[in-house]
């Protein structure tokens, strides 16, 4: 399978520290790629380097064959790669309709274009169906910083989703998330996978919720890629364990 | 409340304006008129530091420059119709280049650079006589005349005022409305997630900067026009602070916040001044300070505005 995205050999130093210690890996068309690692082994800053937030020290990200390392994150959008962040990043003044509109208008004709478009900029239906989607059309209308964190999470993931992204890198969608909307949220995102064909990068420490959304793998520990494969083979990996558990 | 009813209270309130200022003595044709030029400036505010969320502390030197190239303009014979496309393109211009800013520093930093460019702005005002006439001012501005027809009384430019007011709220709802609209409020609420999702950031950022400023550039116009001599005085920095307390006092980031707010700011201290009620007649002598203890007190009790107090009251239901 051609790779989509190549991430090869990206480090990023802060000073002495090295937050990402040459870490390189593939994702294919229409795949989901989980992330685990215990807390700091480098998994954020590595969804940064990739994203633009901030400048790897040293490697190489390419997407569908562009290089496409040091990008800002508003080239990166117009690329079709999308994210979420690891708090919630929502428009809390605008309703939950109006934050999944504002996710997809600006890939809509250009910047003079949009001050003559309808208000809802063309969008009002498939913002529909993704309130539909995600069972948010009793909250539609609310000002998005009204609702639940788990409202809100689901919100922030639905937008990343909204223009229909060629690849999006998800950090810890369910942190802080209740268990039943955990499986709420899997059977959304294997659907947008399936419908919208994108591929997903997913970063998490729900391990049941990786292990089933997943079928690839990769545990960083201090920055380094420690192990990766399929969820079983990764689980079952002894120095995957004493990273979690110590030996 | 629906569409339908919000409509029919605008018109009415519209109406309502309309007949009291037609039998108000001059004084207070002068205040209402006055009223709608500083509205012109603070509707433009709103949309820079309300919408936009980008502080801004430099609104009169905008205001100024309107008034100023319109006071050379008019002076040299400029039709008004073109000396207020000038006006409000010279401000967008000089309003992008204060947006620059804005790209590097937020909150209070970006308010002290849009105060220093107000005192610059100030500065030239005072000194550049040969453009400004200084301290001396530029008297003798003339009021507009379209079409044959004479805005000189009172009266008839305090109605052109209001017509070019309401035409200019008409433009900024329908921009607000429009997708740009919802890109500024992304903008305001929450930059970096707005970028990655498209949201060019610099040219929104710069954007609400220069319409606003525009806005307060047409609102120098007509102040030029109403005032027929203009100094450097009231384009000082303490305008800009009092443009902005409009802004807050009445609800930022509220379509009618500024309608509000100004009224407080240009129309409450006057009413408390010139107050006949003999019980009220302290204020005469005190209107500033009880303005200001109604200032402190709103802001304590109400910190989103006169016009949030809808949803005080309905997140008090909730909590119940």
């Amino acid at each position: 399978m051609t790779p989509f995205l190549e991430v090869k050999d990206v480090r990023k130093a802060y000073g002495a520290i090295k937050a990402v210690d040459g870490v390189s890996f593939d994702v294919g068309p229409g795949e989901i790629v989980g992330v685990i690692g215990p807390n700091g082994s480098g998994k954020t800053t590595l969804f940064n380097s990739i994203l633009g937030q901030i400048a790897p020290t040293s490697g190489h990200v390419e997407f569908c064959g562009e290089d496409i390392t040091g990008m800002s994150p508003l080239e990166l959008s117009r690329r079709g790669v999308g994210r979420t962040f690891q708090t919630l990043q929502v428009f809390v003044k605008l309703s939950v309709r109006d934050n999944l509109i504002a996710a997809a208008q600006e890939f809509k004709g250009t910047l003079g274009g949009r001050l003559f478009a309808k208000p809802d900029a063309g969008l009002g239906d498939h913002a529909d169906q993704m309130i539909e989607l995600f069972r948010l059309k009793h909250v539609a209308h609310l000002p998005a910083g009204s609702l639940s964190y788990g409202q809100q999470k689901l919100i922030d993931i639905a937008m990343a989703f909204m223009a229909a992204p060629r690849l999006v890198l998800l950090d810890e969608p369910c942190a802080g998330v209740n268990p039943s909307l955990v499986d709420q949220l899997h059977d959304r995102l294997v659907e947008l996978n399936k419908t919208q064909g994108g591929s997903f990068v997913v970063i998490e420490h729900n391990m049941d919720f990786i292990m089933k959304l997943c079928p690839h793998v990769i545990c960083m520990v201090e920055g380094k890629v420690l192990a990766e494969g399929p969820p079983a083979q990764v689980q079952g990996n002894r120095a995957v364990l004493e990273a979690y558990l110590g030996n | 409340m629906n569409a339908q009813m919000k409509t029919g209270i605008l018109v009415a309130s519209l109406v309502v304006v309309a007949v009291v200022a037609s039998f108000a003595k001059r004084s207070d044709v002068y205040l209402l008129t006055l009223y709608c030029v500083y509205l012109m400036a603070t509707f433009g505010l709103n949309l820079t530091v309300g919408y936009a969320g980008q502080m801004s502390l430099g609104q009169a030197a905008f205001f100024g420059i309107g008034a100023y190239v319109a006071a050379i303009a008019l002076k040299a014979g400029v039709p008004f119709l073109l000396v207020l496309p000038i006006s409000a393109i010279a401000c967008f211009v000089v309003g992008l280049a204060l947006g620059f800013p804005a790209l590097r520093v937020q909150h209070h930093y970006l308010a002290f650079a849009t105060l220093g460019f107000n005192v610059l702005v100030y500065l030239v005002m005072r000194n550049e006589e040969k453009l400004t006439g200084g301290t001396f001012g530029i008297s003798g501005i003339p009021r507009p005349s379209l079409f044959g027809v004479s805005f000189d009384g009172p009266l008839a430019f305090f109605f052109f005022t209001f017509v070019s007011l309401i035409i200019l709220a008409f433009f900024l709802w329908w921009l607000l409305r429009s997708p740009w609209g919802r890109a500024f409020a992304a903008l305001r609420d929450n930059p970096i997630r707005a970028e990655s999702l498209g949201v060019n950031i610099t040219a929104y950022t710069l954007l609400a900067f220069a319409i606003g400023a525009a806005c307060a550039g047409i609102g120098g116009v007509y102040y030029a026009s109403l005032v027929e001599f203009i100094e450097p005085g009231p384009f000082h920095f303490s305008t800009s602070l009092t443009m902005l307390l409009a802004v807050i006092v009445g609800g930022s980031g509220r379509f009618f916040g500024p309608v509000i707010g100004t009224i407080i700011i240009i129309l409450l201290p006057e009413l408390l001044r010139s107050t006949n009620v003999s019980w009220l007649k302290f204020m005469q002598t005190w209107y500033l300070a009880v303005f200001g203890v109604a200032v402190v007190a709103l802001m304590i009790w109400l910190p989103g505005g006169i016009l949030s107090i809808g949803d005080r009251f309905k997140s008090k239901e909730v909590a119940k």
